[in-house]
């Protein structure tokens, strides 16, 4: 399969402008400024290019919403801090190619009248500041950002904010409230942020790889892009592969591929020989999953329909020697430590499950844990201000769903019966 | 104890502020990126850090602490010359990450979230690096180091001084 957003990373000083502007660059921002704002949101209309985030909702509908508000200014916001464990994605596009997610910056800006951006960038990536201020300050030069970009009457500003270190702030009404120099709490929606926003305008929230598909959107056709991939989802996808495997990476691939030639074909197998056990189909958020759904697609529907979600298609690899309890254990102490603190279900909740999940892995478990998690999760589920609450349940009823037996005998061996001979918690 | 560093920013800081305070809407938004100027005059976002932001941004004291220990990159305490954040998430956990903090412990003689003596290292852990197809790995001051081994750290330890 041909690349679309990795087509140009391997390419000697892939990062300069002259390189992109050799292989195609900024010839999809050319074509859109011929184009009237509505011909550009029909463009990626027929793409059905859905959100890259995790939400998969589609691009064009967003920037529609946004469009159609008279209130201005209006800001376009580069979701870029990608902290979902297991999800190294968005980081290849920065550091390898990234004019590619200027230009879909400058083209989606267009498309719904922004004149404004800002690429919300994790803490973690320090030196992705550099890399993205030498390539805004390129494109400027070249007068692809500015005033009057390519003689036309569009202007657009990019600048580059950098997070402090909390997961929440990838959800995009906290990403909105870091910004303006808040501690990272979501709002309450609706009003939705295409509306009410960044400084109370209109502003639209975008993942790095969603808008890094803009640019070949408009090159090549909306058309053309809803040809690959699955037809609810077309496109690629870039699937962080981690854990046993033996070729671990980041790989893109076409929407609808299986588990099974992600995990077997690209990623050459699971190490030592070993059987799986089980995967993590989509960041730490996602139930895990069986050998027994390695075949099916890597699309949001089909990935829901087997009871997990896609989210920001980091698959993570267990192999038979991992402890559930234990891999439930280190997820759920992410979410303690990444939850806000806004709301009591997912604050309490998650120390709740922790402190279960510790003692069940210490052999200190109780026969009642097992329904207190279920019930706990229960008590959870629906009731958090944002996603993060509901997101931090996954790891755990996925793990009970398939491994409730190794739970139980936690309980009857008064410790880890796989600790011994696993990587994970020697 | 109460600092004697003046609570003020230098000059030179000052002025990056400024052009920092022209990117925003409001002085508020540009409350992350002074933070981070803060910490780096400051070394920690201490009480002179505090009064400095407080100050330049013209939001109380109160507010900027609640910011500052809100975002797990700003520290209250000191660092070391170099900081080592190791993540221990679940792809890193998974490819032995959890020995290599026992490791970094023992051949630092110190904890996570310590310093060590000689103010060489401060040792943090960190939740997930986004370098997760690499794993394991660890961040050292704004450089990645990934494939980790207990060799592989010894030789990366040794670049800082």
């Amino acid at each position: 399969m041909e690349k679309i957003l990795l087509n140009r990373v391997h390419l000697k000083n892939s990062r300069s402008i002259e390189v992109y502007l050799a292989h195609e660059g900024y010839e999809g921002l050319k074509k859109a400024l011929v184009m009237t704002p509505k011909e550009v949101i029909e463009e990626v209309k027929r793409a059905n290019l859905r959100g890259r985030g995790g939400a998969g909702f589609p691009a064009a509908m967003k920037w529609g919403f946004a469009a159609a508000d008279p209130n201005r200014p209006k800001y376009l916001l580069c979701n870029a801090d990608e902290g979902e464990p297991g999800t190294c994605k968005d980081r290849q596009i920065m550091e390898g190619d990234p004019h590619e997610l200027i230009e879909g910056m400058a083209i989606a800006g267009y498309a719904f009248g922004a004149e404004f951006g800002y690429i919300y960038l994790r803490a973690e990536y320090p030196r992705l500041v550099g890399v993205l201020e030498t390539a805004i300050a390129e494109a400027g030069a070249k007068g692809f950002l500015g005033s009057k970009i390519l003689g036309s009457d569009f202007n657009f500003t990019i600048r580059v904010h950098r997070g402090a270190g909390a997961y929440i702030c990838g959800e995009e009404t906290a990403l909105i409230e870091s910004i303006e120099g808040k501690r990272g709490q979501s709002r309450v929606k609706p009003p939705f942020p295409v509306n009410v926003g960044l400084f109370g305008k209109p502003t639209v929230v975008n993942n790095v790889e969603t808008l890094s598909n803009v640019s070949h959107i408009l090159r090549k056709g909306g058309k053309w892009f809803a040809s690959i991939g699955s037809e609810k989802c077309p496109g690629t996808r870039i699937v962080s592969l981690s854990g046993h495997v033996n070729r671990p990476g980041y790989y893109e691939l076409p929407m609808g591929v299986t588990f099974r030639e992600v995990i077997y074909e690209h990623g050459g197998g699971i190490r030592g020989g070993k059987e799986l056990k089980a995967f993590i189909p989509g960041g730490a958020s996602a139930s895990c999953l069986t050998p027994q759904h390695l075949d099916v697609k890597m699309d949001y529907d089909s990935v829901a329909a087997a009871g997990s979600m896609l989210g920001s298609s980091a698959l993570m690899v267990m192999d038979e020697t991992t402890c559930m309890v234990k891999v439930a254990e280190r997820l759920m102490r992410f979410f303690v430590h990444e939850s806000c603190g806004k709301c009591t279900p997912c604050r309490e909740g998650t120390d709740w499950l922790l402190k279960l999940l510790q003692r069940i892995e210490a052999g200190e478990g109780k026969e009642k844990d097992i329904d207190l998690l279920r019930e706990i999760c229960d008590n959870i589920s629906g009731k958090t201000f944002c996603p993060l609450g509901e997101g931090a349940l996954g790891p755990v009823r996925g793990t009970l769903k398939y491994f409730e037996e190794e739970y139980r005998e936690h309980l009857r061996l008064k410790g880890c019966p796989v600790k011994r001979k696993s990587r994970i918690g020697n | 104890m109460q600092s004697t560093v003046p609570a003020k920013f230098s000059e030179e800081t000052l002025l990056r502020i400024n052009e920092i305070l022209a990117r925003y809407a409001t002085k508020r938004a540009a409350a992350l990126p002074v933070l981070y100027l803060a910490q780096k005059e400051f070394g920690c976002i201490n009480d002179a850090a505090l009064d400095a932001v407080s100050r330049v941004l013209e939001i109380s004291r109160a507010d900027i602490y609640s910011l500052a220990t809100f975002y797990s990159m700003f520290h209250q305490e000191p660092l070391g010359r170099n900081v080592i954040f190791l993540c221990d998430n679940l792809a890193c956990t998974l490819l032995g990450a959890e020995s290599l903090r026992d490791y970094l412990e023992r051949k630092l003689d110190v904890r996570m979230g310590e310093t060590t003596d000689d103010g060489r290292f401060t040792l943090k852990n960190a939740e997930c690096l986004g370098a997760c197809g690499q794993a394991p790995v660890m961040l050292v001051n704004d450089d990645f180091y990934e494939g980790l081994t207990e060799a592989r750290i010894d030789e990366v330890l040794e670049k800082y001084k």
